[in-house]
């Protein structure tokens, strides 16, 4: 599968990433290099293969409900790039879901 | 031996000093701290040093000695891959997305250090967010080789590595997704554990690939390994993916006999592709093992073509996910002048990340966009359960695997950089074991061409004792892990 | 055309648990911004989620009161897109294995029929935080306060043909999660909330439209609306020769219309794949039996069983259901007095329901005690007071007078139940009404209800109206 310029583009907007339009070619080469060298897993037949998400195959274990955190929201704030009266500011939201 | 400098002793050696008060950790973590000033210039193995934070926690440390409630690490300096959120201090994760992220809290990996008395000298250098074999792809620059500063540590824990080699500090911790640990272990010279998946919790270390990340400690021996795993390891409430497996001491099976022990070659390991030299070589630390009356038989793991495709597949989709959350919202680098919410999105991301973390990023958005989940990613789930199936199948036969870390020894600055994939491969012989969330580890066992070579042991799941007790037992009779770069000795 | 309407709900309730589904943040609503939002919640870097299992057990309790399978293995997913409420880049939910599967909800329409409709799964996942809009140097705010509140997602089958349906659907899915205690359903704060599936189709045809996707619409009455809304719409759409869009609306509650979301539209490629940082949840038959035996009774078995047992309508039956503290309140009520439930409901629903309303108090904290009311019914049951008069008896005891018997003698509101008492009145009134009787027996009938209400004032409303019937058709006709 080789990777186009439009398809860069698409990719690094679904990602939100800005990529200067001068390593777009790049970026499309190398990426569809990298495809082409995973393709190799459609080698293998693995019809009859549970797939595996975690390498020990455990299962989810679960936390009373407790309420144990404090709040911290003035130490959190000191890493936010803009802030005001506790909340977090970013550019103009026009339509939202509530 | 205890005429050694500091800086070339064993942690065990260290922490005996230390309570036969010898020295004091004020003494030990300012020595550490002065080599850090006069060495690391060259090295650039840390991001951040602190000074004084460790000089206040070896004073704390004293106290403890003193009042004889120290544990066996108490007042031990480390380097810890500034990938652990440390609370207060810059954890940058090697980007310059978090190069003005101060974390507010800590990683239960970096609690523990705390509760055991250990003294952090500071957050070494690492590729971004882990993402590279070399540490060139850190916003600070690279790492470099303490045995020939032209060439790189490896990564992603490079700075980990060069640290330890480069006499920066006697033990550091280094994260393995892909080989993180064991690769530049081998390129430097020193002994890199990747326990198990969910040994060391993984709360409060930055996610790279959430099914593969695991830490582990760098350091000279594997005894020191042993030592530190004791501290740090366990099931941590936390994590949900920690394990609850009972903690052994690992210390106390390292002098056991490996007479009888059966170390499996996997030939796919042993092909042309490695270097001859670097055959020979590992050839004679088998002998030497073999001296040690471990038996040694072939094996095979037929999927291993299949490793690098399907790591690459997974780890990147997990990575897209994972790194969703530096967005310039409420922590970490923004873009000036956002026009709008997507400008805002698009630029902090586009101009916080380099270009080996994009690429990822994309190649992993891509795999899992709509109509191609089951073409690579699934298909990638169910290629690692053939991975891990064969270390099982295997280890039906043998006890352990052997094998090399690495298929080269440390590469030049600059060799790799403009082919991602010929340095992805450097990784080939470590990122099986990542698959099947196996312990591994890498041991010095010779030199090529005046470069540190490293061994490769791999284990099953949870027994870390065994691979601590052969590397051990290695190092009774080899003196490789004893060697230090003739410029930092 | 004729067409038929097709509409399927998403139902987000907010499970109520005291910390959040991944981390050990309190879910308290209405606290300042971002002091309920911890490290976890907020995406900090190197956090790990782990799941609250009351969160699981709220699941379970739902998914045995629809009659649903509860998945021995389900998984949680990623669901990734950006926005500035979603602070990791991806929310936790589930996708291929929901932790209940398919079950059905039976709901009663005001046509007295019943409507089985089928519940495609529920699953866990976390809330969004929130955006503020209220100027902020001219930017939005965001406050992670919800980010990480534990929700169960219901999404129901296409099965609903009307705004009235699904508003019975989810009038009924309502009264569900709060008799199960999973979610406090109040709808003002956000914690029943429903997005609403709307397509057409010309009446006959079995594929069906296009659908809509309506967010948000969180009142019953304004479900109501942004269906019927979106219904026309669609319908002047297609008979314009248009064609509907697949896209997400947004109801405006002040136009009372409903509007595209483009914003919304172009990440709609969610990349789910199972978050790595979970492991599959497994739930155990002992689990699942442990929590059946906690089940209270359910609203649709209740329902059955106040008609059987009382002989209650439906619309009686559902009336008394929905409202649980006062089918409580009911039933204690029917324990106490001779009177028929009938009675007794005629009596809750009304008079009762009333005053409550109009004081805006809830049936727990009634002036009125069951025990009262239930003599109140007694007394009109064995023909003490009418029950007309018994409305007068009612208004004391809810000033707070306590004994109903006490108020009738003090008021001297007993029945007169005395034939020759009443012949004596009823004389009394012919007597003083020769026009009006000349009429009546001319043939107006209709004044029959003028001596009824003469005799009625005459006894100030005391005496019993079966007897003043039947005497004054008597002496009337003689």
């Amino acid at each position: 599968m080789s990777i186009k310029l439009e398809d860069v583009v698409k990719i690094a907007h679904l990602a939100r990433l800005s990529l200067p339009e001068s390593t777009l070619e790049q970026y499309a080469g190398q990426l569809s290099n990298i495809l082409a060298m995973v393709e190799k897993v459609n080698e293998l037949d693995t019809e009859q293969v549970e797939p595996l998400a975690n390498p020990l195959d455990n299962i989810q274990r679960l936390r009373k409900d407790e309420v144990t955190e404090t709040d911290q929201h003035n130490a959190f704030m000191q890493n936010a790039p803009a802030s005001e009266a506790g909340v977090f500011l970013v550019p103009k939201v026009i339509e939202t879901i509530e | 031996m205890s005429q050694s400098p500091l800086h070339q002793q064993t942690l065990s050696q260290l922490a005996s000093g230390l309570h036969k008060k010898s020295f004091s950790s004020v003494e030990l973590t300012s020595h550490f701290l002065d080599r850090i000033k006069q060495y690391d210039n060259q090295l650039n193995s840390y991001i951040t040093v602190c000074d004084k934070t460790a000089l206040a926690q070896a004073k704390a440390a004293d106290e403890r000695l003193a009042q004889g409630n120290a544990g066996p690490l108490t007042g031990i300096p480390i380097g810890q891959k500034d990938i652990f959120c440390t609370q207060g201090i810059k954890t940058s994760c090697g980007s310059k997305m978090l190069d003005n992220f101060i974390a507010p809290y800590s990683a239960t990996l970096i609690e523990k250090c705390d509760t055991a008395g250990m003294v952090m000298l500071g957050k070494l250098n690492m590729d971004e967010f882990a993402m590279g074999s070399s540490t060139e792809n850190s916003f600070y620059g690279p790492s470099k080789n303490p045995w020939d500063e032209n060439t790189v540590p490896g990564g992603s824990s490079g700075g980990s590595a060069a640290a330890v080699a480069g006499g920066l500090c006697p033990i550091a911790t280094g994260t393995d997704t892909g080989g993180s640990i064991r690769q530049p272990a081998s390129f430097c010279g020193i002994t890199g554990l990747k326990p198990t998946y969910g040994r060391i919790s993984r709360y409060g270390m930055i996610a790279f690939a959430s099914s593969f990340d695991q830490a582990g400690p760098m350091t000279r021996t594997a005894e020191d390994a042993a030592l530190f795993l004791n501290a740090v390891a366990g099931f941590d409430p936390k994590d949900s993916t920690s394990c609850e497996e009972p903690v052994p001491d690992y210390t106390q099976t390292l002098n056991d006999s490996i007479e009888g022990l059966t170390l499996g070659l996997p030939k796919e390991y042993f092909t042309d592709d490695l270097d001859s030299s670097i055959a020979t070589t590992l050839n004679d630390a088998i002998e030497a093992l073999k001296k040690l009356g471990a038996k040694v038989k072939e094996v095979s793991l037929p999927h291993t073509d299949y490793a690098v495709p399907t790591y690459y597949i997974l780890a990147l989709a997990e990575c897209s996910s994972n790194l969703s959350r530096y967005d310039g919202v409420r922590f970490g680098y923004r873009c000036e002048n956002p026009k709008n919410l997507t400008d805002l999105y698009e630029r902090s991301r586009g101009e916080g990340f380099a270009d080996e973390v994009k690429r990822r990023i994309m190649l992993g958005t891509y795999t899992l966009s709509a109509g191609y989940y089951d073409a690579y990613y699934l298909k990638a789930q169910k290629v690692r359960r053939l991975i891990a199936q064969d270390f099982h199948k295997a280890f039906a036969d043998v006890d352990m695997l052997v094998c090399p870390t690495s298929p080269t020894t440390a590469f030049g600055l600059g060799e790799k950089t403009s082919d991602p994939i010929s340095m992805y491969l450097s990784d080939i012989y470590t990122i099986a074991v990542n698959l099947a969330g196996l312990p591994g580890m890498s041991i010095p066992a010779g030199f090529v061409n005046e470069k540190p070579i490293g061994l490769q042991l791999i284990g099953q799941h949870f027994q870390e004792s065994k691979l601590l007790n052969v590397g051990h037992q290695f190092q009774t009779v080899t003196d490789w892990h004893s060697n230090m770069p003739a410029n930092y000795r | 055309m004729e067409w038929e309407t097709v509409i399927g709900l998403e139902v987000h309730a907010q499970l109520a648990t005291c910390s959040k589904i991944f981390s050990g943040a309190a879910t308290a609503y209405g606290a300042m911004p971002n002091t309920q939002a911890c490290a976890i919640d907020l995406g900090m870097p190197g956090v790990l989620p782990v799941l609250n299992e009351e969160t699981v057990n709220m699941a379970i309790k739902f998914g045995l009161s629809v009659g649903a399978e509860v998945a021995e293995k389900s998984v949680f997913a990623r669901k990734n897109y950006f926005y500035p409420d979603l602070p990791k880049g991806y929310q936790i939910s589930q996708f291929e294995l929901p932790v209940v599967k398919a079950g059905t909800l039976t709901i009663y329409l005001d046509d007295g029929t019943e409507k089985i409709v089928g519940i495609t799964r529920a699953h866990l996942e976390e809330d969004a935080g929130k955006s503020l809009h209220e100027d902020f140097q001219g930017m939005t705010g965001i406050d992670l306060n919800r980010a990480g509140t534990p929700l169960l997602e219901i999404v129901s089958e296409p099965d609903l043909r009307s705004a009235k349906e699904a508003v019975a659907y989810l009038k009924n899915l309502h009264t569900l999660v709060r008799y199960l205690g999973i979610c406090d359903g109040n709808m003002q704060e956000g914690s029943f909330r429903c997005d609403a599936n709307v397509s057409i189709r010309p009446k006959g045809e079995q594929t069906l439209g296009t659908r809509t996707e309506t967010k948000n619409v969180n009142s019953f009455r304004f479900v109501e609306k942004a269906i019927n809304y979106e219904v026309s719409r669609q319908i002047a759409v297609l008979e314009g020769g248009g064609k509907v869009v697949q896209e997400t609306r947004l109801f405006d509650a002040v136009k009372n219309e409903t509007r595209s979301m483009r914003s919304k539209e172009e990440a709609n490629d969610y990349r789910y794949f199972p978050d790595p940082d979970l492991l599959p949840l497994v739930i155990s038959q002992a689990q699942i039996d442990a929590i059946r035996e906690t089940l209270p009774e359910l609203p649709q078995d209740k329902q059955k069983r106040f008609k059987e047992q009382y002989g209650l309508s439906d619309y009686d039956a559902n009336n008394l259901v929905n409202n649980a503290p006062l089918g409580g309140y009911f039933e204690a009520v029917v324990k106490q007095t001779a009177a028929s439930p009938k009675l007794a409901t005629n009596w809750i629903m009304g008079e009762l329901s009333a005053a409550l309303n109009k004081a805006d108090i809830t049936v727990e904290n009634s002036p009125i005690s069951t025990e009262q009311l239930a003599t109140l019914l007694d007394r009109i049951q064995d023909d003490t007071i009418s029950g007309k008069i018994a409305k007068t008896v009612f208004e004391c005891l809810w000033e707070g007078m306590l004994d109903v018997d006490g108020i009738i003698e003090e008021k001297g509101l007993k029945q007169v139940t005395d034939t020759g008492a009443i012949e004596a009145i009823i004389d009394d009134v012919m007597a003083n009404s020769p026009e009006q009787l000349a009429q009546y027996r001319d043939g107006k009938d209709k004044l029959f209800g003028y001596f009824v209400g003469q005799v009625m004032k005459a006894t100030q409303g005391k005496a019993n109206p079966g007897q003043v019937n039947n005497l004054l058709k008597k002496k009337l006709c003689s």
